[in-house]
């Protein structure tokens, strides 16, 4: 078999295993694809790099495609999400010195409870909060706003939210240039190593479903290649569902870590895949469900109305208008792919490509084309439901 | 061109930061600060507002500063990047696509001049078209308010269109104030009225 050559650009971050297995484990090659991955340096050199065609493909943040194609960004264009690579995963940390104060409120860390730990923060502190997050298309920001949006102190401006690069997290948290942050593995787990900072929360306790990484292309691009924009889809489908086998964990850390890709010692990938997180120095690792999440629930599926909920945070952001914005963000998942690429491979696929978000409490049998697809759970902290169906959704 | 813009330099390493301030330098620069870290980016950028930024294409502090720029009152300012000269397909894209990514071939002293000149005047252009656009938007709604207070005093005066402006001009002359704000008074003291 000939094989077509594809690459696929890439942040150093544990999310991006599917991507490493598909290569490692040959997931790849066996759908005719000579998969090179590439690494960048920063969110805005990947998508530059997408852009401009050097890359076929990117590992992306969930928004990043959507604000791409409603022309925001330094190099906007019109971006596909052909399936999601991974559904939560990141942390939200505190620095030492906040971590202090906020005990000292009477706050206990239950690694669990938003609303406690809302209140612990901002009870213990009297100038502006200043929050990390990786770039500013991102889930991480969008999972502080929904979060924090009731907190008056957060209406009145004095939340200042900062982009800085997750390796140097650790560093600016030390630093005093942060007193909070929110960021993918491995960087929440350095940052407790290298300068004590103390987890509070996983971004599933905020959204217990949040689409985190999808697989991005230029859309042109991607109706220029379908067959190997379906290969692609496909590799990634069976080395995620090869990663979401408890009995694969090991090994999965161990050729992540021996990867050149990463460069990541196994102790910084273990935690993630493993969902046993170290949250303070001194502390055994605690037990979190949901942590990082690469294929149970129909994970890789692109909902489009992840798109739209999406959309609705950059629409508010950048004042644009709403209902625009989600027809446009409903396009770029690509859901409509997804099953064509998967339909050879029997896969079990949801009778919608939209669902109610929030919705479900406990996991839930679906419609679907086996009828054996189970869905969530995917609700919010605070009871949120959004219903794009009728275009109205909702704050409970 | 002028040499007094103030250029903010994002670079770690001291020998490359050496390079790029003696080529600005000789180029007739001399306003220039160097910054080496992201925590130093957020705060030096507010106390500084420079008009110009360099960094390198490689640099993940590229990230921040996307973001900076997104904020909405953000000023907009060019952004000059560097890359390393063997990427010269990307380097005539990033130019191509006109936005915000004006890249510097590679670090070479002499050249850095001449491609930092081409990078400011091609962000003028934009801000000038730009600037433009916002003129032509605001006359047509400058019209569209004329025609309607023209409207109003035709149906209230029984006159017609050439005399219901001579007089939103003559009262316009005889306040000291312009047509478009007599007949902004007119439609908002109409609309209150209704």
């Amino acid at each position: 078999m000939k094989m077509t050559q594809v690459r696929c650009g890439y942040l150093p971050l544990v999310d991006c295993a599917p991507l490493i297995i598909a290569r490692e484990l040959k997931f790849a090659a066996e759908e005719g694809l000579d998969l090179t991955l590439a690494k960048q340096p920063s969110w805005s050199a990947l998508r530059d790099q997408l852009a401009l065609g050097k890359i076929d493909f990117a590992h992306m943040l969930s928004p990043l495609p959507i604000a791409m194609s409603l022309g925001l960004g330094g190099m906007p264009g019109a971006i596909d999400a052909l399936m999601v690579l991974s559904v939560n995963g990141t942390v939200i940390g505190v620095s030492d010195d906040l971590s202090t104060k906020m005990l000292a409120t009477g706050w206990r860390n239950g690694f669990d409870d938003p609303r406690a730990t809302a209140a612990a923060i901002f009870s213990a502190t009297s100038t502006p909060l200043r929050i990390g997050i990786p770039f500013p298309f991102s889930m991480h920001r969008m999972l502080l706003e929904h979060w924090l949006s009731d907190v008056p102190a957060y209406q009145n401006g004095e939340v200042e939210i900062i982009t800085i690069p997750p390796p140097q997290m650790a560093n600016a948290v030390r630093d005093g240039i942060l007193d909070m942050f929110c960021v993918g593995e491995p960087w929440g787990s350095v940052a407790v190593q290298q300068s004590g900072a103390v987890l509070v929360l996983p971004g599933a306790s905020i959204w217990q479903f949040a689409p985190e990484k999808v697989l991005g292309a230029r859309h042109d691009w991607v109706e220029q290649n379908r067959d190997v924009c379906f290969a692609m889809i496909r590799a990634i489908f069976r080395a995620a569902k090869w990663l979401s086998q408890a009995e694969n964990i090991p090994l999965a850390v161990e050729i992540l870590a021996r990867s050149q890709h990463l460069d990541l010692p196994d102790h910084a990938i273990d935690p993630a895949l493993g969902g046993n997180i170290p949250t303070s120095i001194n502390e055994a690792p605690r037990r979190t469900e949901r942590l990082l999440e690469f294929h149970n629930g129909a994970a890789n599926f692109p909902w489009r109305s992840q798109a739209s909920w999406i959309a609705d945070h950059i629409s508010r952001w950048h004042d644009l208008d709403p209902k625009t914005s989600r027809a446009t963000a409903a396009c770029c998942f690509r859901s409509d792919l997804y099953r064509e690429a998967l339909a050879p491979m029997g896969v079990d696929m949801p009778g919608a490509s939209e669902k109610v978000e929030g919705a479900m409490q406990h996991p839930l049998a679906v419609a679907s084309t086996k009828g054996q697809m189970i869905l969530g759970p995917d609700v919010f902290f605070d009871g949120a439901i959004f219903d794009f169906g009728t275009q109205a959704a909702m704050k409970k | 061109m002028r040499t007094d813009l103030k250029i903010l330099v994002v670079e770690p390493e001291p020998d490359k930061a050496r390079d790029i301030i003696d080529a600005l330098m000789n180029g007739g620069w001399s306003d220039v600060t160097v910054i080496g870290s992201t925590g130093a980016l957020v705060r030096t950028l507010s106390k500084q507002d420079p008009d110009i930024i360099l960094i390198d294409l490689q640099n993940p502090d590229r990230d921040t500063l996307e973001h900076l720029s997104l904020v909405s009152n953000a000023k907009s300012r060019p952004v000059a990047m560097f890359v390393d000269h063997t990427d010269e397909a990307m380097t005539q894209a990033a130019i191509s696509s006109g936005l915000s990514a004006y890249v510097v071939n590679g670090l070479q002293k002499d050249r850095i001049k001449p491609v930092l000149e081409t990078a400011i005047a091609r962000f003028r252009m934009i801000e000038k078209m730009q600037s433009e656009l916002d003129a032509a938007k605001r006359a047509l709604s400058d019209r569209k308010t004329i025609d309607r207070a023209k409207g109003l005093l035709m149906r209230a005066r029984q006159i017609s269109e050439e005399d219901a402006y001579g007089l939103l001009r003559k009262t316009a002359m005889d306040q000291g104030r312009k047509v478009i704000d007599v007949a902004g008074a007119l439609v908002t003291a109409a609309d209150l009225l209704q």
